[in-house]
């Protein structure tokens, strides 16, 4: 197994386009390091980097100890499995699987060995002989996956494994993938554009937008504590509510959002940077199950308040999204489905205050202050 | 089946036409051929006569018709072979990516398609001069001797080969582009992981991928240069000493030179069987690959 680093590598397609700015990370040996962000952000192209499918404008790529911008893609010791899956549909099963091993020349016994085995941890077995027209979705997923296995690599590259499978089908396969990489203890670096697999696959995850990386950090870090506005508004569904205002200081710290003051001190929000900042726009972030219906004059009074109407109910099952309008701002919460009130109700929006993520609008980038 | 008067009329317009244009030329044309049908039957349709497979019978005896036979065989063995090669070539160089002004090239390479055969084969008449032929005189350069190219009876059928070839192989080329185009970016991706050179690329990729194209391709141009006749009729006339007589050019002779329209039918029906024949052993042959 093996460790792979990134130095400050760039792509830049037909002298114009920037794909990738710049790029510098690690992934450690044996980590799951997921590379997120929307369509077009780069990750893809980072991968096809690491793959050596694409050679970067710049910057060093290494596997392990080795530099290997200049090596050939079948020797950087690495399996990928695309996101069409790519299986040759001329060949069976058997011998997409052991393709790979025929042109290194292995001998036939260790072919039929190693085959035997990856097909038997992914459950193909029975499937050898068939090609891959004849299997579903998930069965080819997995001969995907097997054709990685069998190569034994250092560090397998995943590109959007699970975006052609159904939803339940993926839900399954994804945790067989990260079965899959306890029991291997290799090194996996897996794209995605959904945040629902960065999150529960990733020991970190590298969130991606326009080319440029946001924030690098174990998945609950990244959640908890976005980097920048954008980090903020991709990590999480329903997307974190945004209030905008300028902090004043007026009887203390305030956070003023023009149809109401928030008194920063009790909303647990002090710390020297925030002085500095007074008169200064700020954007503030509150994730929608950090919301919550208050009763009106209830009892937690040292929470903030927000008067709010209620536009509309949509309950999924285990839990129900509230859209409700607070001022010019739309706000979603995210409640338990019961005792709910009736679509244009007016309501009292209540949050703890250390659940207020703090932003500068014209950086986007997160003000430290709890 | 209420449905059935109203499928028929439906498709009566189109089995109108080819009946008319097919079913009735082709059975006319076999009736013919089993017949003496001949300038006097043109004068006189009373000197008709019924002559049952006489004139098979005859065409086999005839030498010239084995001679038209073997041309056309040595046409089709070796310019099929060579069209397919120079289509395939081409198109791999074309959709290649390191292809240069690949749209220009398409274009060019597939000009000789849609030109007229007759203007070019005056042009290929002069490539092929003895004496002031470019051909010859690049052959000179490496020390060779002109060749009289048309005059020649070992060299006529040769040259017209080269000549059709030319002339044919874009056609091939757009079709194999076409395949090349829809097979999958990401399988060469997935082959280049996994350990595969250039040539294995092409050898178990993209053969493989296709072999459809290849068979279909294969079929059309076999039954295509198996009706030889334009380049001969153009460019040689048949000679020198019979060399590129055709089939085909061997009925037209046959039928609108010597009025023999009986006999001249019968050869049609000759080429159309051996057509089909060789037709159905590629199927044959192409099932028995896809098998293994």
């Amino acid at each position: 197994m093996a460790a792979v680093q990134l130095e400050r590598v760039r792509k830049v397609y037909g002298g114009k386009h920037i794909a990738v700015v710049d790029a510098t990370f690690a992934v450690a040996d044996a980590e799951f390091v997921v590379l997120v962000g929307p369509s077009g952000c780069g990750k893809s192209t980072l991968l096809r980097i690491i793959a050596g499918l694409e050679s970067p404008t710049s910057g060093t790529v290494r596997i392990g100890s080795r530099i290997v911008n200049d090596v050939a893609p079948k020797d950087r010791d690495i399996a990928m499995v695309f996101q069409s899956y790519a299986l040759y549909p001329h060949m069976t099963v058997a011998e997409n699987l052991s393709f790979s091993l025929k042109l290194r020349g292995q001998s036939r016994a260790e072919i039929e060995r190693r085959v035997r085995a990856s097909a038997e941890v992914l459950g193909l077995t029975e499937l050898l002989q068939r090609r891959p027209r004849q299997l579903s979705g998930g069965q080819r997923q997995r001969v995907a996956l097997g054709r990685a296995l069998v190569r034994d690599p250092e560090v397998f590259l995943l590109d959007e494994p699970l975006s052609n499978l159904d939803a339940k089908l993926r839900l399954g396969v994804r945790t067989e993938i990260a079965k899959l990489h306890r029991r291997l203890g290799a090194t996996m670096i897996y794209v995605t554009h959904d945040q629902i697999e960065a999150m529960t696959l990733g020991q970190r995850i590298v969130v991606l937008n326009g080319g440029e990386i946001q924030q690098i950090d174990a998945p609950m870090k990244v959640y908890e504590r976005p980097a920048n506005l954008f980090v903020a508004g991709f990590i999480g569904s329903p997307a974190m509510n945004f209030l905008r205002g300028r902090l004043v200081q007026q009887d203390g710290l305030h956070l003023e959002l023009g149809f109401t003051r928030l008194h920063l001190a009790e909303c647990g929000a002090t710390g020297p940077d925030l002085a500095s900042l007074v008169g200064a726009e700020v954007i503030a972030g509150l994730r929608p199950e950090d919301l919550r219906l208050g009763a009106a004059g209830g009892a937690l009074v040292r929470q903030p308040r927000l008067s709010a109407v209620l536009e509309l109910i949509e309950p999924v099952g285990n839990e129900a999204f509230l859209n409700a309008r607070a001022g010019d701002t739309e706000l979603m919460l995210r409640v338990p489905p019961h005792g709910l009130p009736a679509p244009g109700d007016a309501v009292t929006l209540t949050f703890s205050p250390d659940r207020l993520h703090l932003f500068d609008p014209q950086t986007g980038r997160r003000f430290e202050h709890l | 089946m209420k449905t059935a008067p109203a499928a028929w009329a439906f498709a009566a317009p189109a089995l109108l036409i080819i009946t008319v244009f097919f079913f009735v030329p082709v059975l006319a044309a076999l009736a013919v051929s089993l017949t003496d049908f001949d300038l006097y039957a043109l004068a006189d349709i009373r000197n008709l006569r019924f002559v049952g497979l006489h004139n098979y019978w005859r065409l086999l005896h005839t030498p010239d018709f084995w001679r038209a036979l073997t041309n056309t065989a040595y046409f089709v063995v070796v310019g099929v072979p060579l069209s397919l090669a120079a289509s395939l070539a081409t198109a791999l160089l074309v959709n290649s990516r390191l292809a240069y002004l690949a749209g220009l090239f398409r274009t060019a390479l597939f000009a000789p398609v849609v030109t007229t055969l007759v203007a070019v084969a005056v042009v290929w008449r002069y490539l092929l001069h003895t004496r002031y032929g470019l051909i010859n005189y690049a052959l000179a350069h490496l020390g060779i001797h002109p060749i009289d190219w048309l005059g020649d009876p070992h060299w006529a059928l040769p040259a017209i080969i080269l000549f059709a070839v030319w002339k044919n192989f874009g056609y091939n080329m757009v079709i194999f582009l076409a395949a090349l185009q829809s097979i999958p970016a990401d399988l060469y991706e997935a082959a280049r992981l996994d350990g595969a050179s250039l040539w294995q690329e092409f050898g178990r990729i993209t053969l493989p991928m296709l072999r459809p194209t290849l068979l279909l391709v294969s079929i059309l141009t076999v039954a295509g240069y198996f009706q030889l006749f334009a380049e001969p009729y153009v460019m040689t006339q048949g000679g020198p000493l019979q060399s590129t007589v055709s089939v085909l050019y061997f009925m037209y002779e046959e039928g609108f030179k010597w009025w023999n329209l009986g006999s001249a039918s019968a050869v049609a029906f000759l080429l159309f069987l051996i057509i089909l024949a060789v037709t159905a052993l590629q199927l044959r042959l192409a099932r028995d690959a896809q098998a293994r």
